[in-house]
């Protein structure tokens, strides 16, 4: 078996300012990688480079292809990337707004990755997105919505099944639960380890909420001013921090 | 019975007769000579062209007696002709710093090398309809100065944002393309740079510039600005003669010169400076020109590291796109033409789908 | 009968030769808008000016030119934009379309279907078919270059699952040669398939500088889904002048009491069926 994910010596800066620097790690199938700091630590900086979102300035990503086995990614075309990201790639914003169409059908925003990708039945599309509807707790009579209308709880529930329609390898959140009250984010988390564990996903998480990664994440990795300060399983980081910063965080201290 | 739309030929002609017609109005009345109209309506022929593209107020004056005084109608004619005009060479860019002015003053300073010249301006008169003078202004008080002579031309009129840009408070204009390029020859390329926004910007429609530039100042894309200087007068126009080896003037123009000064910006690495907006429009327009400098600051948020605050000012491909009067009143009214073609098949699929769901409601 | 003061149908020569490269880099790749600088006609923004550059670059003085809007020969603006060449070009024009070696039209394809050689050039609004759907150019220039379609096919859906059926009835989206996502200017849906032709069709977008082409025997298919086809519906009548029944129709309301007869749109189409002897269902009148 070989990593789905491999990255090496990830940096990437801001003029004199470090976003974050020479971060190198494996990610294995199905396993779900947690990325915990405080705001400013490079943990989102990081995110956006992996996804493609920010061109790094040094380091490679490299994903295993289903048709080519493993490719870097920083160096793949356009076309190809945005290829991956409508079909083994996903990606869940903290922010649902910016991960779905308001003015769109909760129906039609599921269904746009099945007809970007040559989807071309109605009936099954719509098919398609009921079902996932199901999976991520909406009614079904809520198909011919606009997530306008939805609560914040159900937007994001929404965009994760627009995301996971076309049963991609490889998701990142980024504070999939930021934003949400306490009782709707343990229904949501419930929700994800359901369906991360049910699709054999790998995932990259994102968050500043120890809680978050207590739940989904197998493997830890903590950062601190852009670069990476421990790493290891997830139960023992946070049950026997080495590193003196993440003692600070797993006690609490620091406001995070 | 059914009635085609035929005889279109001879509605047309009809219909251009009868224009003709009113164009002359009441022949009891004396017929305008484009004399008339080219010195007393002086800021028309200058917005025609201004947003004609041309400098001539002869051809202008023309172009709004033929529109009726429709003014965008006449920028139409303008526009029109101006395509088919060669271009025999580019002259080399106009000094506005040696501009002889008729107007120049800045809301930056309470004097400035050179003075405050107010000019021909509306500013402070009352707007009292003049019943009793039928429009005519006062009585002229003392020796009136004519154009291009109102200041002492020995005296140096420095630009008030060069003064500052001396002691750097103010940022430096980067050297722009070389040869920039020309809208009326190139179809336009978004993202656009700053020499073609301002080409964009200075042809715009009036009434379209001053809406947005008033939209900054009310908060949607709020970048508060100073007039650092306005100027107002005749330039001459110079041309690189190979045959000669040298510059020769070809003639004079009216320009209005706008230059805001606008809040700081700064960062980390760069002390704080203030910013620049600029405008400048052909003839005395002034409004236009104002708000030209306007939006022009607005739509440089992202060179000076500012945020998008989603305001229609700062979307250049909102503002460029828009700002056309020409483009704008031909689309807008082109939906006067016949469209029963698209009509009718809209007609027959809402038809169609009540059908159906009369069909449904019926099981 | 020209008018000496300007070229040959109105523009000068490099001007044309601009506009013959962008039509020629629109042949070459089937439905992609090709920028081109439009000029500033002596006709408004939004009445043909696109249409007018592109015959304008296409011309030669022996050619035939038929100009039609919303199908016929004697609406208002087809009469002006015939006259400016029959002014400024001094080419012969016809009504007929077997006769035309170029067509202008706006709104409507010709029901004589077209021969090699011929060129039928549309009067186009908005060129972008994501206009809608996306405003920004920089990204719908993106979309089309990495053939990011997806949102199209949602419009669609959007439109069975409010509607149930695609809503559009004009301007209908079709793609070009298997590549291209291409606006077929509006004409109603029910001339898509005679987007399939042996002649040459250009589209030209004035306001827009856009200039895009069908080469001729270029595959066109309109956007659908299997199980809701695309289906290029007309009024269900036969017309009641020449009693065609597959021509598309215009409705014309005869009185304030629901009176109405159907007729073609293409009016060369139905006087030639009517001088072949057919006759609609109000023929015994005298209608024309």
């Amino acid at each position: 078996m070989r990593p789905i994910l491999d990255v090496q010596g990830l940096t990437k800066r801001y003029g004199a300012r470090l976003g974050c620097g020479d971060v190198s790690f494996d990610l294995w199938p199905g396993e779900v990688m947690g990325i915990v700091g405080e705001s400013g630590s490079g943990k989102s900086t990081l995110l956006s480079c992996l996804a493609g979102h920010l061109a790094p300035d040094a380091g490679r990503v490299i994903f295993d292809t289903r048709a080519e086995g493993p490719r870097d990614v920083l160096t793949m075309s356009e076309p190809e990337r945005r290829m991956l990201g409508r079909t083994d790639w996903a990606f869940v914003h903290q922010n649902p707004r910016d991960g779905l169409r308001l003015g769109i059908s909760a129906g039609g925003n599921v269904g746009e990755r099945l007809m970007a990708v040559g989807a071309r039945h109605y009936g099954r599309i719509r098919a398609e997105a009921t079902d996932w509807l199901g999976r991520v707790e909406i009614a079904a009579d809520r198909i011919d919505d606009r997530p306008r209308a939805f609560s914040g709880g159900m937007q994001q529930r929404l965009q994760i099944a627009r995301n996971l329609v076309t049963g991609p390898r490889l998701v990142f959140m980024d504070e999939p639960t930021g934003g949400l009250d306490v009782s709707v984010q343990a229904r949501l988390l419930d929700l994800l380890r359901g369906l991360v564990r049910e699709m054999g996903l790998s995932a990259v998480i994102v968050t500043h909420d120890l809680a978050v990664v207590r739940l989904l994440a197998d493997r830890l990795m903590v950062m601190q001013g852009g670069r990476v300060v421990e790493t290891g399983l997830t139960d023992q980081v946070l049950d026997d921090p080495q590193d003196a910063y993440t003692q600070l965080l797993v006690s609490s201290v620091l406001q995070v | 019975m059914y009635v085609a739309v035929k005889g279109g030929e001879k509605a047309i002609d009809a219909a251009h007769d009868w224009l003709a017609k009113e164009r002359r109005g009441d022949r009891a009345v004396a017929e305008l000579s484009l004399a008339q109209i080219r010195e007393q309506m002086s800021l028309a022929v200058n917005r025609v062209m201004a947003e004609g593209s041309l400098f001539d107020p002869d051809l202008a004056a023309l172009a709004i007696k033929q529109a009726r005084g429709d003014l965008i109608e006449a920028i139409f004619l303008i526009r029109a002709y101006r395509t088919t005009l060669p271009r025999l060479g580019a002259s080399r860019p106009v000094d506005t710093g040696a501009m002889r002015c008729d107007r120049r003053i800045s809301a930056t300073f309470k004097d400035a090398p050179g003075g405050q010249v107010l000019g021909p301006t509306f500013d402070y008169t009352h707007r009292l309809a003049g019943l009793q003078t039928g429009g005519r202004g006062g009585r002229i008080r003392g020796r009136v100065p004519v154009c291009g002579d109102a200041t002492d031309e020995a005296v140096p009129k420095p630009r008030i944002t060069d003064i500052l840009g001396r002691d750097g408070l103010i940022q430096d204009e980067p050297p722009g393309e070389a040869e920039p390029p020309d809208m009326t020859r190139a179809p336009m390329d978004y993202p656009a740079g700053r020499a073609l926004r301002l080409q964009a910007l200075t042809r715009g429609d009036e009434g379209f510039l001053l809406g947005m530039a008033y939209s900054t100042q009310r908060g949607y894309g709020r970048n508060h600005p100073f007039v650092g200087e306005l100027r107002i007068g005749t330039v001459e126009v110079e041309m690189e003669v190979p045959e000669l080896g040298e510059a020769v003037c070809v003639g004079e123009l009216t320009l209005t010169e706008c230059e805001t000064v606008n809040q700081f910006a700064g960062s980390k690495i760069e002390p704080a400076q203030f910013t620049r907006g600029y405008g400048l429009v052909i003839g005395q327009t002034e409004r236009k020109a104002i708000s030209m400098a306007l939006v022009d600051r607005a739509l440089r948020w992202e060179e000076l590291g500012e945020e998008d605050s989603g305001a229609p000012a700062q979307d250049a491909e909102f503002v460029l796109g828009h700002a056309d009067n020409i483009q704008a009143t031909g689309f807008l009214e082109h939906i006067k033409l016949p469209h029963y073609v698209d009509f009718q098949s809209e007609l027959e699929l809402v038809r169609r789908m009540r059908a159906e769901a009369a069909r449904e409601a019926a099981e | 009968m020209t008018d000496a003061a300007y070229n040959f149908a109105y523009l000068d020569e490099q001007t044309k030769r601009m506009i013959r490269r962008a039509i020629l880099k629109g042949v070459a790749i089937p439905g992609y808008q090709v920028p081109f600088a439009s000029r500033e006609m002596p006709m408004p923004y939004g009445w043909g000016t696109g249409g007018v550059q592109v015959t304008a670059a296409c011309l030669t003085p022996a050619d035939t030119l038929k100009v039609i809007d919303q199908g016929a020969d004697d609406t208002t603006n087809a009469v002006s934009i015939r006259r400016f060449f029959q002014r400024t070009a001094g080419v012969a024009a016809t009504e007929r379309t077997a006769e035309a070696s170029v067509i202008q039209t706006r709104h409507r394809i010709p029901e004589t279907p077209l021969t090699e050689g011929q060129i039928l050039v549309y009067q186009v609004p908005i060129p972008e078919p994501l206009r809608f759907l996306e405003p920004r150019e920089t990204e719908t220039r993106r979309m089309h270059a990495l053939e990011d379609y997806g949102l199209m096919h949602v419009k669609l859906y959007e439109d069975i699952a409010r509607n149930g059926a695609i809503s559009t009835a004009y301007a209908y989206p079709v793609k070009v040669e298997g590549r291209y996502v291409m606006d077929p200017s509006p004409v109603p849906k029910f001339d898509n398939p005679k987007l399939e032709s042996p002649a040459i069709q250009l589209f030209g977008a004035g306001r827009e500088q856009r200039i895009y082409a069908i080469p001729p025997y270029t595959r066109v298919v309109s956007l659908d889904f299997e199980d809701h086809p695309f289906e290029a519906s007309k009024a269900d009548h036969a017309c009641d002048l020449c009693g065609a029944e597959e021509s598309y129709l215009d409705e014309v309301i005869t009185d304030d009491a629901g009176g109405r007869i159907f007729v073609c749109s293409d009016t060369d189409f139905c006087a030639g069926r009517r001088a072949g002897g057919h006759r609609g269902a109000l023929a015994a009148e005298d209608v024309a």
